[in-house]
């Protein structure tokens, strides 16, 4: 079945997300859609899958229009959608999961057909290598596993074209291999498969066409064949350096010293931190890799005193810092940037003026005998948002009205105004663009060189990579070792999922 | 660098893993014991060493008749908490175990405390002994209009929708139940239209949570005190103008053949009233429906996952707003349960609170159907005694045993009973 949008626009008020989208995809090839977060990608294949009405444009299946009103529709026609966030119920079982929506009853009291769906699941899976339980619970089973039940829910619905929506971002790179082969396994079979991301590995490794959206509206097509700094130049709209210039750090004493620390969920009893020690230097960066939910968080917040530790002990510079309130501790100069920016880093709702002294606001200059002083407020607004190129209409503006990328160049701005010893960083890129990216690594480098200690946690490689001068790679609560940064992708890969790399290198 | 060493277990289960173990908790065994204590010490206080309990369970239609039971009151009591009392330790050293008691240790238990409650009450009355079948009877017929106020919580919340409104709805019921009953002369009209009162109030809920994303739990209490006062208004005025509108009607108990002779099942599950039999069908098929059919799946999506729901063409909303009607009728129906269904005209706040009991119920039900239906035997069990021990004249202070459903009521939210999840959504309108 061939996929035709023709001049999709859709807007939110005044903000076109589409704008005049065409795009053709064909069965037996892999369509990469590229483009930044915030570009429109997901809006378009909302659209398509029928969750949003578009504002114009059409969309014709083998040269007929069709209009979806819902995703029903769209399934029926043949279209097939993995999330990015799954749709899938966590109580319910895979086969359950299969059959919600279409659902195959049987007997006078048309009561569901469980058995049909078990056997369909069993029938993909093994057509596919998927190993996937029809009567496991959805909420037992890993990311990557889940994902797979996601793409045998869109086939038992005999999808022609096949949506993945950054299928990548929540797997680690060995789910990312076997990911992108099963792709290649549906083109093949004569699947035509809209591949959406920001990655360019995943496009050069599996794409046949590509076409690249900036800002609502198709910059261009490109070929897999291209480099990735001409890809990135085209998704960015300049020229985007992909490494990040620095020099080997010049690392001085032990600065931050954490010692057998453990972490006890108290509700479920769970280790979520266990037994961490490590040693981190002033002027250098370590980087702890895994994947999302094996304790960095925990860790992070742990050292911060948010989470509330069982065990062992975190010292800086010789201060002992476990015990201790959050406020003392970000006054021995401990910088934190958390992981979700709009519920822990800012206020949505207040101004970027506001957000600048969330915790500076009762000293001197920025606040006197107990109150406020608005002038000293604005002029170091106006200070931060020149320095850390805050794109914004005004500092007046609320900070929940900002891009990602800028909300968090608002965080940086204030947790780097204090003289900090320690910097800790948490996703600092997350959903950033490419040049957001650019910009808050080249301020975290910066920190390194001025001498301060840096615990970067990042579930991307890519940005582990850039920055670390250590590799900490945490899985289930521990660190299953810390490796110098040309460790290649494929040991840090096996390393984040559990296994232990022999050599020890520090 | 060498390659590294692969656990193969680790990377073929990359979710499993040390240090998940099942949770210690001793919350369950704690409480057991010290209620084990305190009906030992309690009730062996209350209870004199030279008296004698006697239970009977026979009825006259029994096709056969069972012997009245004798035991020495004090030694009864004692055998019994000392019982409980080694079940809490049992449970306590699972507990260090990582483990957790099968279904059968909170039954025992709960039948030798309440065994040894009864004991006592009965203690040193020559003439008047427990009537344990009555008392199984009263229990049903107490708990059925919280079965039928937990089913209706089921329904609704299910969907994604808190229903506060149940004491509303159970009110509304009986008003409408009597009003109507009374007008046409006949306790089975009642009956029918009490659901649409129901349905009713449900609606106004649905409408506001759905439409106009209000909380749930703020509407649900307004429509409860709105149902009230305007019950009362009509109660004070146009049926105490007219009291032909309000009557006592009475609907006949049904005695199925030959099931009803069974001795002690028969009398207390097939000697009664119709809303009690069509009880024993919603919860049937309810539970059923809920985990066995397209509608059920749909529901259960909606109230988990309202957005994978809407991804697959399921109308959230809309279900929604089907299943807290549906769920208001229900309640409706239970609220015939307070005038016709037992013989009583509308009296003001008739419901006195039975439907926060019945939320209760539903939760510790564990928002199924079998499990409210449970949960609320079990309250309807705790009424009933109070009854009882109220007619045979006790010692134990009526007032606490009146509290006792309440207290159970708050042992159970708690989650003494283990851990109940509610439906994701709950509580969370679904904006598109």
């Amino acid at each position: 079945m061939k996929l035709e949008l023709q001049g999709i626009t859709k807007k939110f008020g005044d903000f076109t997300a589409n704008d005049a989208i065409d795009l053709v995809v064909s069965p037996g090839k892999v369509h990469a859609l590229l483009g930044e977060n915030g570009a429109g990608k997901s809006t378009l294949m909302n659209v398509l899958f029928g969750l949003y009405d578009a504002d114009g444009g059409q969309i014709l299946l083998d040269g007929e229009p069709t209009v979806f009103s819902d995703p029903g529709d769209a399934m029926d026609a043949g279209i097939g959608m993995v999330h990015q966030h799954f749709m899938l119920v966590p109580v319910f079982t895979v086969a359950e999961s299969l059959m919600l929506g279409h659902e195959d009853v049987k007997g006078p009291a048309k009561l569901l057909n469980l058995d049909a769906a078990r056997d369909k699941v069993k029938e993909l899976s093994e057509r596919f290598g998927f190993h996937i339980d029809p009567d496991a619970i959805i909420e037992d089973l890993s990311v990557g596993a889940q994902q797979r039940v996601e793409i045998i829910k869109a086939l038992s619905r005999d999808a022609k074209v096949l949506i993945l929506d950054e299928p990548t971002a929540v797997l680690t790179p060995q789910e990312t291999d076997e990911l992108l082969e099963i792709v290649g396994q549906l083109r093949d079979s004569g699947t035509a498969v809209v591949l959406i991301t920001h990655k360019l590995r995943e496009v050069k490794a599996i794409a046949d066409d590509i076409t690249v959206i900036r800002r609502g509206k198709v910059v261009g097509t490109a070929s897999p064949s291209d480099s990735q700094e001409e890809l990135a130049s085209l998704m960015v709209g300049r020229s985007v350096s992909m490494a990040v210039d620095k020099e080997p750090a010049e690392p001085g004493d032990a600065a931050l010293t954490v010692d057998g620390l453990s972490v006890v969920d108290e509700e479920t009893d769970i280790t979520l931190l266990d037994n961490v020690s490590f040693e981190l230097r002033a002027g250098e960066v370590l980087a702890v890799a895994g994947v999302q939910g094996n304790g960095q968080t925990e860790l992070a917040e742990a050292i911060l005193g948010l989470t509330k530790t069982d065990a062992g002990s975190v010292t800086l510079d010789g201060e002992r810092l476990t015990g201790r309130s959050i406020r003392s501790v970000l006054d021995a100069g401990v910088g934190f940037v958390p992981e979700d920016r709009t519920e822990d880093g800012v206020v949505a709702d207040f101004t970027i003026i506001n957000n600048l002294i969330l915790d500076l606001y009762d000293r001197a200059p920025y606040s006197k005998r107990g109150s406020l002083q608005p002038s000293v407020l604005r002029e170091n607004a106006d200070t931060q948002v020149e320095n850390f190129d805050v794109r914004t209409t005004s500092i007046d503006a609320l900070t929940g009205s900002l891009s990602g990328g800028n909300q968090q160049k608002v965080v940086l701005a204030r947790e780097l105004s204090r003289d900090l010893k320690l910097l800790i960083a948490s996703q600092p890129t997350r959903g950033l663009d490419v040049g957001s990216i650019e910009f808050v690594h080249k301020r975290i480098i910066e920190e390194r060189d001025k001498g301060v200690a840096v615990l970067v946690v990042s579930s991307e490689l890519d940005e582990v990579y850039a920055l670390a001068d250590r590799i900490a790679v945490m899985y289930h609560g521990k660190i299953v070792d810390i490796v110098s940064p040309d460790t290649d992708r494929d040991t840090l890969g096996l390393m984040m999922a559990g296994a232990h790399s022999k050599e020890e290198v520090a | 660098m060498s390659a590294p060493v692969v656990e193969p277990d680790a990377l073929a289960h990359p979710e499993s893993g040390e240090g998940r173990k099942r949770p210690r908790s001793y919350k369950g065994p704690i409480a057991l014991g010290v209620i084990a204590l305190v009906a030992l010490v309690g009730l062996g206080f209350f209870t004199s060493s030279d008296t004698e309990t006697t239970f009977s369970f026979a009825k006259n239609s029994d096709f056969f008749t069972i012997p009245d039971l004798t035991v020495p009151s004090l030694m009864a009591v004692i055998v019994l908490t000392v019982i409980a009392l080694l079940l809490a330790v049992y449970s306590l050293v699972l507990a260090t175990n990582h483990r957790k008691p099968g279904i059968w240790l909170p039954v025992v238990y709960g039948i030798a405390i309440i065994g040894a409650l009864l004991t006592t009450a009965g203690a040193g009355r020559d003439n008047t002994s427990i009537q344990f079948t009555s008392l199984l009877t009263s229990s049903l017929f107490l708990a059925v209009p919280l079965v039928f106020g937990a089913l209706a919580g089921t329904i609704c919340e299910r969907s994604g929708i808190v229903n506060i409104a149940i004491e509303g709805q159970l009110l509304a019921g009986a008003f409408l139940a009597a009003l109507v009953g009374s007008m046409a002369g006949n306790a089975y009209i009642g009956m029918v239209v009490a659901p649409l009162a129901g349905a009713a109030v449900g609606a106004i809920l649905a409408v506001f949570a759905t439409k106009y994303w209000v909380d749930q739990i703020v509407v649900g209490v307004v429509l409860n005190l709105l149902v009230l006062g305007l019950t009362g208004f009509f109660f004070n005025t146009v049926m105490s103008d007219n009291p032909n509108l309000n009557q006592s009607l009475n609907m006949q108990s049904i005695d199925i053949p030959v099931l009803s002779s069974i001795p002690i099942i028969g009398p207390v599950l097939f000697q009664q009233n119709l809303l009690v039999y069509i009880l024993y069908v919603t919860v049937i098929v309810t539970q059923i429906m809920l985990f066995k059919s397209r509608w059920g799946l749909r529901v259960r999506a909606v109230g988990e996952h309202p957005k994978a729901a809407d991804t697959v063409g399921i109308k959230v909303n809309r279900t929604r707003l089907r299943n807290t009607i549906l769920g208001g009728a229900v309640a409706g129906l239970g609220g015939a349960f307070f005038t016709v269904a037992s013989g009583l005209a509308f009296g003001n706040n008739m419901s006195a609170g039975k439907g926060y009991i019945a939320l209760a119920a539903m939760i510790l039900g564990r928002w199924s159907p079998r499990g409210a239906l449970v949960a609320a035997l079990l309250f309807g069990f705790a009424d009933a005694l109070r009854v009882q021990l109220g007619i045979i004249g006790s010692d134990i202070p009526s007032e606490f045993l009146a509290m006792t459903p309440y207290l159970a009521t708050i042992l159970a939210v708690a989650g003494l009973v283990g851990h109940s999840r509610a439906p994701a959504a709950e509580n969370i309108p679904y904006k598109k």
